[in-house]
């Protein structure tokens, strides 16, 4: 049955037949990706235009409708080699779009009024120690304040809003002394102009609005920007669910496009995509990432169940009743939230400091012009100077220190293709001293090659369309083999030994040896040869035992080098056999290793690295073994994309490549660095400038520009991790095929996977 | 100081020219794509042979 792949819902039909989609694309990286991807599609026939964003990895796609359909494009796509995922921007992302735009005009009415009034003011200045007589500096005044006064009026609307927000649930933010000190230095310079004096403040606080906003801008882009690459990756990880059309067609749709009382099928392995009620069918689910439960449950029509569940036996019909739990939005806003929003030690702190600090900035402005009032200073020389404190004072600098830096590595980090699940998993990562691998699914990749070298070709593919029929992971592997890609039919899976049908009226057996009726000879040789597991296969009398073995990640070797150049202690702590370990910690140099070890051993072996003051990064399959990575103090999983939502490391990452888990140590390092040296130069600045603010040295224009200075320099500061040190292996995390395979494996069938529903219901059971 | 009578407007009738050029590339989405701007240069497909 061909499938028919719905994407009505991302696509915009306009009146004149003509659609649009954006997709967001996988594997883009470089300057001919551009051109191979637009010049690809122009190519099909009723493509009017293509055009790929390469700042976003997006890709926008106008055809006439008539002509040809999104899947088709899709299709095309992928074989370019680049994946493409439907993507709705308007749902995701306008709002964002809109802000910085808004943003962006107000810094430039601002821009452009803080110029012309600084040209006004310079030549008022210098009339001012000559000849310049008092019509003239009125003039200029006045001329200023016309500039001056509406482009405050508009420029300054994003803190004007923000702080009436702020005031009217009665608190303070940042917002309400830039308000205020806006506010009393465009009041006091009409009022000066008006008594025709020799100072006017109108550019003190354009340019305090220009410079905040330049600041707000840069902010507001690197949130953005983090946003985007958080969208992409739930894109990547859209799931499919198969929905019944109204003529009983079976139709291929986003999970996220699912509504309530849609009717869908899940077949066996499949991961249930809604909250619904069974109509039809009997199964059994797996629903352990739910509730913990590991024995499945016998469901049948009636039942509800939960979207996460696994189906393991039978295909069900079910009827959805809360779609929404997996669409787009919620997923980017969990992603987002998690990584940065989520409160570390270090943000609660600074944040504690920003909301102490506020009230005091107001504190300090009055008693600064009480004290020089009680001094004996004019009224107006003691407002100039509680402003000019009001603004100095403000603690924006302190405010941005953190988060600043805090975004801009989780958007690095979601750019390596790394998603991270706490907030304070950065200044973790930072600290570790010692990374402790686990083997299978972490070094080496999770789906096994099959090693064909010393079998019947004929066998082999029996084995292997037989092995179809299995969900086994090392059947999974063995299964890419067969050609005729059709089940056997009538084919039984014995639950824990294996699976056997009927072939040219003889019955065939694959799984364990014993199963196979090798029990004899499987006694005489072990279970598994030097470091591959094998899998038996037995029909009309004749046998084979089929090797499978794992494949190191392409670029272990070069990831655990740079780990080891970060002086990092090294350790690989397995649950596999001593013979299949040692090749690998040989190939890979480190020195330190363990087999063999049950689940309780590797905790124990993590605790007492901990308990000797180690702080323990460990790499694990976050599938089976969660509770090591609970152990250590931050953990990291290489995860099929499917079970993003289920693992629970601090961080996990996509894709057949090991380097993100460099680059999360890399850019840990450097932004716990960078968020150090925020820190410091923001209480540096609040040290030194307040004192002289409040000791009336300083002018409303200099207090402005030195304000609105350390919150640029804070969150340029920041930017820098975005460039920094990064590992130089290669950019982007994706599924492309596999380079530099291990020698050994050459000449081996290259598995795909079906491995993700494989391991869940054929968790703990041996084939 | 009569030179300020039309000194003064064409400096902010210039600087005016500019915040509406600046309005207009931004409508235009000209910082849609930064990056790829930078290496859409490269290629020479938009050459006659």
């Amino acid at each position: 049955m061909a499938e028919i792949l719905d994407l009505s819902r991302f696509v915009e039909r306009s009146q004149d037949g003509n659609a649009h989609i954006t997709l967001a694309v996988e594997g883009v990286s470089c300057a001919g990706c551009i051109r191979k991807i637009e010049t690809g599609l122009k190519k099909l026939p009723g493509i009017i235009d293509a055009r790929l964003n390469f700042t976003q990895h997006r890709l926008g796609v106008d055809w006439r409708d008539a002509e040809i359909d999104a899947a088709r494009i899709i299709e095309t796509l992928k074989t370019l080699g680049y994946g493409a995922y439907p993507f709705a921007p308007e749902i995701v992302e306008t709002d964002e779009v809109r802000q910085a735009k808004w943003l962006l005009k107000c810094l430039a009415v601002a821009g452009f009024a803080a110029m012309n009034v600084m040209l006004l003011s310079i030549s008022v200045w210098s009339g001012n120690v000559s000849d310049m007589t008092q019509e003239t500096r009125d003039l200029f005044h006045w001329l200023s304040a016309l500039i001056a006064l509406p482009a405050a009026a508009y420029a300054g609307q994003p803190f004007f809003q923000s702080a009436w927000r702020a005031l009217r649930v009665r608190q303070l933010n940042m917002d309400v002394p830039i308000t205020v000190g806006v506010v009393l230095a465009l009041g006091l310079s009409i009022y000066e102009t008006a008594i025709h004096a020799v100072h006017a403040y109108f550019d003190s606080a354009i340019m305090l609005l220009f410079f905040l906003l330049c600041g707000r801008y840069l902010d507001r882009a690197m949130r953005q920007k983090t946003r985007q690459f958080a969208s992409n990756l739930a894109s990547f990880k859209a799931e499919f669910a198969y929905r019944f059309a109204a003529e009983g067609e079976l139709i291929k749709v986003p999970v996220s496009a699912l509504e309530r009382g849609d009717t869908i099928l899940v077949r066996p392995g499949e991961t249930v995509p809604a909250d619904g009620v069974i109509i039809s069918g009997f199964s059994e689910l797996d629903q352990s990432l739910i509730t913990g439960e590991t024995v499945p449950r016998a469901v049948d029509a009636g039942t509800t169940v939960y979207a996460g569940s696994i189906n393991c036996s039978g295909a069900v019909t079910m009827e959805v009743a809360t779609a929404g739990t997996g669409t787009l939005v919620d997923e980017v806003e969990r992603l987002l939230a998690r990584a940065t929003e989520a409160k570390s030690r270090t943000v609660r702190l600074a944040d504690r400091a920003a909301r102490l600090y506020a009230p005091l900035v107001h504190i300090t402005a009055t008693l600064t012009a009480i004290g020089w009032l009680m001094a004996g200073a004019s009224l107006h020389d003691a407002i100039v100077t509680a402003v000019a404190v009001l603004i100095i004072t403000c603690p924006c600098a302190i405010a941005l220190a953190i988060p600043a830096v805090q975004v801009v590595a989780s958007g690095r980090l979601f750019r390596s293709g790394i998603i991270l699940n706490s907030g304070d998993a950065i200044e973790k990562l930072a600290e570790v001293d010692t990374v402790v691998f686990d083997k299978t699914g972490t070094l080496t990749l999770p789906d096994g090659v099959v090693d064909d070298r010393a079998i019947d070709p004929h066998l082999l593919e029996r084995a292997a369309r037989l092995a179809l029929s299995s969900h086994h992971p090392l059947a999974a592997a063995l299964s890419i083999c067969a050609r005729e890609r059709v089940p056997y039919p009538a084919a039984v899976e014995v639950t824990g030994q294996g699976v056997r049908a009927l072939i040219d009226g003889q019955e065939a057996r694959l799984g364990s040896a014993r199963f196979c009726g090798l029990a004899d000879e499987a006694l005489a040789v072990p279970a598994s040869e030097g470091e591959a597991s094998t899998i038996s296969f037995a029909h009309a009398g004749r046998f084979a035992r089929i090797p499978i073995r794992q494949r190191l990640r392409p670029d272990a070797v070069a990831v655990v080098h740079g780990l080891a150049a970060c002086s990092l202690d090294l350790i690989i702590l397995s649950g596999d056999r001593a013979e299949a370990v040692e090749p690998v910690a040989a190939r890979l140099s480190i020195r330190q290793w363990r087999a063999e070890l049950t689940p309780t051993e590797k905790i124990t072996a993590i605790e007492s690295l901990k308990s000797q003051g180690h702080r323990v990064l460990m790499i694990g399959d976050g599938l089976n073994d969660a509770p090591a990575l609970a152990t250590a103090s931050v953990s990291l999983s290489p995860i099929a994309a499917a079970h993003l939502t289920q693992a629970h490391a601090d961080a996990l990452f996509i894709g057949d490549h090991l380097e993100p888990a460099l680059n999360a140590v890399l850019v840990s390092q450097q932004a716990k660095s960078l968020m150090r040296q925020n820190l410091v130069l923001a209480v540096a600045y609040n040290a030194l400038a307040v004192p002289i603010a409040v000791a009336g040295l300083v002018t409303p224009l200099i207090a402005a520009i030195a304000m609105s200075g350390s919150s640029i320099l804070v969150t340029l500061n920041a930017l820098r991790a975005r460039f920094g040190q990064a590992s130089s292996l290669s950019s982007y995390a994706t599924s492309s095929p596999a380079k530099g395979l291990d020698p050994a494996v050459k000449g081996m069938h290259r598995i795909g996977a079906d491995y993700v529903a494989a391991t869940h219901c054929g968790r703990g059971q041996p084939l | 100081m009569n030179v300020l009578i039309y000194l003064v407007p064409m400096a902010l009738l210039l600087g005016l020219i500019g915040l509406f050029g600046f309005m207009w590339t931004l409508r235009s989405g000209q910082y849609d794509d930064l990056d790829g701007a930078a290496v859409r240069i490269l290629p020479d497909d938009d050459i006659e042979e």
